[in-house]
């Protein structure tokens, strides 16, 4: 796609973007009704839940990216599973910060080392080592397949975290959506909020792909530069 | 295949032997840990049996990564691993060898921890010591699983002894957490019926990651 191009469906997208987060706040706050029994603490959920679901996605973008990198060694790829993985750290760390201040009150505690807790903890935690990884191999090329060669086994590592804890008590809330204990009324605000996470992962994943070759691309002058002197 | 392996194998095997620089280090280093526990859990003295599986496996995997980190590190010295990557052969073969070696070594080194562990925690074991070799060795085999790639991933950054704990940590949790779990059973409940499940845990996780490793190893050693 020509530059002009791509310019227009960022514009397209981040105006739709604008227009879902409005509409988001609106329904998350004002058209959703009070719990019954958490009463407005419940309205967490609305960013809670969407940003975990980003999360994983976020993660998985990561991991389909790696392989492709491995098998065709070309730079978008790369671009895509940095910006991925960037992104599955912010959506997961609004779920770990999200996540205790709902609890507290309800729970009365932060923290517990229940099973869907724990790994999310630690999903965030193999997302972060992949970044720092990024950060201290200097090569690109070298950069580009290390990172993806982690990617690929943090990605498969994830399912066998969750076997491995599944078994402790857990104390977090079933995922409503599967067993229908959200109520209607609760569902249009829900998936507005939903829709307006996944639209702003797609608008940063462009943005942040289009810095991170606009980088590589400098890069690559500074160092013809470089041999040219 | 299996002479190839070998031979990358007893390489280090000989050079570990001759110079002992990792075994010692990592030696030392596991019974240090083991003596700041005792101080750390000096509060809970009288039910410490129910924390000597969280320690061992602490003092396990510390000491193992000292080892990682010189894994392939030694091998920069005077491009030796320009040479081991010249050699023809699959590279997945250097992966396997290093694996092995690295399990020898922690195996190593743990045999003379759990020791001191059982000195210094006041412990008695007999009939536990065989199913505590199984323990030991299927978790040694996964954490090096991992550990020899990520060793290798890490060879090449900046700050290489920093970012080794770092990024593998966090992957090999699961193997920790069974370890413990099942080391746990085994000096605690003694419900052996229980061991099941983490060691088939472990067991996965070991194949999983030695097949993955075997398979990537080619993209993380590229000159």
């Amino acid at each position: 796609m020509s530059e002009s191009g791509r310019h227009r469906v960022d514009a397209v997208l981040g105006a739709l973007l604008l227009a879902g987060m409005v509409l988001a706040l609106y329904m998350a706050f004002l058209h959703a009704p009070r719990e019954k029994t958490m009463g407005d603490l419940q309205r967490i959920f609305y960013f809670h839940v969407p940003a975990a679901i980003t999360g994983l996605t976020a993660f998985a973008v990561n991991f389909a990216a790696s392989l492709m990198y491995l098998i065709r060694k070309n730079r978008w790829w790369d671009s895509l599973a940095l910006a991925a993985a960037e992104l599955g750290v912010v959506f997961t760390a609004i779920v770990l910060v999200t996540g205790p201040i709902w609890a507290k009150p309800v729970w009365f505690v932060w923290w517990t080392w229940s099973p869907r807790l724990t790994s999310s903890l630690v999903l965030w935690l193999l997302y972060a080592a992949y970044l720092l990884l990024r950060n201290y191999v200097p090569d690109p090329e070298r950069r580009a397949s290390v990172s993806a060669v982690f990617g690929i086994v943090a990605f498969i590592d994830a399912p066998i975290v969750w076997f491995s804890i599944r078994w402790w008590r857990d104390i977090h809330p079933a995922p409503m959506l599967e067993t229908g204990g959200l109520s209607p009324s609760m569902r249009p605000a829900f998936l507005v909020c939903w829709i307006a996470f996944q639209l702003l992962f797609l608008y940063l994943l462009r943005r942040r792909m289009a810095l991170e070759g606009a980088r590589l691309d400098i890069e690559q002058m500074q160092r013809q530069a470089d041999m040219s002197r | 295949m299996i002479g190839k392996t070998w031979a990358v194998f007893h390489k280090d095997l000989l050079i570990e032997l001759r110079t002992k620089d990792s075994l010692n280090a990592m030696l030392f280093f596991g019974i240090v840990v083991l003596v700041i526990f005792n101080f750390a859990l000096e509060s809970v003295r009288e039910t410490v049996r129910a924390a000597v599986p969280g320690v061992l496996w602490v003092a396990f995997a510390f000491s193992g990564t000292l080892g990682l980190n010189r894994m392939f590190a030694a091998e920069k010295e005077n491009s030796c691993l320009q040479g081991l990557l010249m050699l023809p052969i699959d590279r997945g073969i250097i992966y396997v060898g290093k694996m092995l070696a690295t399990t020898v070594f922690m195996l190593i080194t743990e045999i003379v921890i759990f020791v001191f562990c059982l000195v210094f925690f006041n412990l008695t074991v007999w009939r536990e010591i065989p199913w505590l070799a199984v323990v030991f060795f299927i978790g040694t085999l996964g954490f090096a699983a991992v550990g020899t790639l990520l060793s290798a991933v890490s060879v090449n950054t900046k700050m290489r002894e920093v970012l080794l704990p770092l990024i593998l940590f966090p992957v090999v949790l699961p193997i920790l957490i069974n370890a413990v779990e099942a080391t746990n059973i085994i000096l605690n409940t003694v419900d052996y019926g229980a061991l099941r499940l983490p060691l088939t845990i472990m067991t996965v996780f070991t194949i999983v990651f030695g097949t993955l490793s075997y398979l990537l190893f080619d993209f993380v050693l590229e000159e």
